[in-house]
């Protein structure tokens, strides 16, 4: 099934400058399942999103349909068809 | 003659290029808001430099650049993984290009503490499980920088042996290229634990070696300055002469094996130089003796100069070169005799190298 990744403006380097990515995801889906199948088009923008164990990095965000996953269930939050997975650098630096 | 300073900062690299040593063009910044903790530069084969950095939001990488930073290159797969289920790579601390007897190897210090190696001139690199599997590892603590080893010196002969200081744990020793390690801190000193003289946990904060005296190594202490002459396995205080024994970097002379540079600060409460005044402190017999240098620089500087922020050039006369907390980065042409200023109002300096770059 399709899902949509919304790629924030600071790693569209590692998109050839995309905003948004279409990734045919196998069923069941989940965040993990659609980062996986990103990584393999995309593996420069997945080290930036994740660590070599797939651990979502701490001060990165991923809105599932506007719902940011750590209040669901993390990478295993469930995707429906045609979700939006809107990835969003928290704020945070100085 | 050309020297580039490559100056790692918690936002970015800059590099300062001359011709004179006197007068600096300043360039970056090249990977802007990464904390660049580790750079090096290869100059075994031509001219590398690598760059180790990293983004509180996006991780770490390494880029490494064949043209003195026009472009950079930075493999899509990560440079380094943690083959474990305990622990992920959070940032590059120390680059080290071996001896010219073993090239394409370049060794990597991370946090959390451990090892990797490159045979390929660092781009990609393989886990060192030797020191990772150590048993000492479950007590090696992290301090306030975090736990990491920040420090690789390999033996400019024998490319079995490798010695390595992290924070805390101290100094490791191996003999057979990785496969087992020995802790070598007899003689250094723990303030900070009951047992102050313990087998490993101390804070060693920099070693450095001359690849005439491999037997010899220098250590900055957290707290203790210190001198080895039998390849790590007793160590004696060199503090003596110093305003004080605290401090983070120590590097040696390119040319002359009993010539080291200090940065001395007050003590771990009070991280300022003595008085506030900037100052490197050289010996020229092996820590016998210091002399303070101060030729060109400030007094009322009250930052610190961190573990890789003090180094020299290798030229026929060395040039030295330190970076401060505050952004400053300061170069003297004649082995610290005096000094200028060649840059200021960057970001917090954490790493500084430099390379004479062949004509």
């Amino acid at each position: 099934m399709k899902v949509t990744v919304l790629i924030p403006g600071v790693l569209r380097t590692a998109t050839a400058g995309q905003s948004h990515v279409d990734v045919d995801v196998p069923e069941p889906a989940t965040l993990a399942t659609a980062l996986d199948v990103l990584a393999d088009t995309y593996p420069a923008l997945d080290r930036r999103l994740r660590d070599e164990r797939a651990a979502l990095r701490r001060y990165v965000n991923f809105y599932v349909n506007g719902e940011e996953c750590r209040r669901l269930s993390g990478p295993a939050t469930p995707l429906p068809a045609d979700a939006e997975i809107q990835i969003l650098p928290s704020v945070a630096g100085g | 003659m050309t020297v580039v300073v490559a100056i790692g900062t918690r936002k970015g690299l800059w590099l300062a290029r001359s011709e004179d040593r006197v007068t600096w063009e300043l360039d970056g910044p090249h990977h802007a808001m990464r904390e660049v903790y580790a750079v090096a530069f290869d100059t075994r084969s031509g001219v590398r430099l690598l760059a180790g950095s990293s983004s509180p939001h996006f991780g770490p990488g390494l880029s490494t650049s064949d043209d003195l930073g026009k472009t950079w290159d930075e493999p899509p797969d990560p440079p380094m993984s943690f083959p474990v289920e305990d622990a992920a790579l959070e940032r590059v601390w120390q680059l080290q290009p071996a001896p010219a007897t073993q090239p394409g190897v370049v060794w990597a210090g991370t946090q959390p503490s451990a090892l990797f190696k490159s045979t390929d001139g660092g781009r990609s690199f393989e886990f060192v499980e030797g020191l990772w599997n150590h048993p000492h590892r479950p007590e090696w603590e992290a301090g306030f920088g975090g736990q990491a080893v920040h420090t690789i010196v390999p033996d400019p002969v024998d490319p079995d042996r490798l010695l390595v200081a992290m924070s805390t744990g101290g100094v490791y020793r191996t003999s057979d290229g990785g496969k087992s390690w020995e802790a070598r801190n007899k003689g250094i000193k723990a303030y900070f634990l009951p047992d102050p003289w313990p087998e490993f946990g101390q804070c060693v904060h920099k070693v450095a070696q001359h690849p005439a005296s491999p037997s010899r190594f220098y250590a900055q202490n957290h707290h203790g300055v210190y001198r080895s002459d039998d390849g790590g396995d007793t160590w004696q205080s060199i503090a003596d002469g110093l305003p004080t024994d605290f401090g983070f970097a120590i590097a040696v002379h390119p040319h002359q094996p009993d010539t080291i540079f200090t940065f001395p600060i007050e003590a771990d409460g009070n991280r300022f130089p003595p008085e506030g005044k900037c100052r490197v402190y050289r010996s020229q017999d092996a820590g016998a003796t210091w002399q303070a240098l101060g030729t060109g620089l400030p007094d009322n500087f009250w930052t610190a100069v961190m573990r890789d922020a003090l180094c020299t050039d290798d030229a026929p006369v060395p040039g030295v070169y330190f970076g401060s907390r505050s952004g400053e980065v300061y170069a003297s042409p004649d082995e610290g005799e005096t000094w200028h200023r060649i840059a200021a109002h960057l970001p917090d300096v954490m790493t500084v190298r430099a390379a004479v770059i062949p004509a």
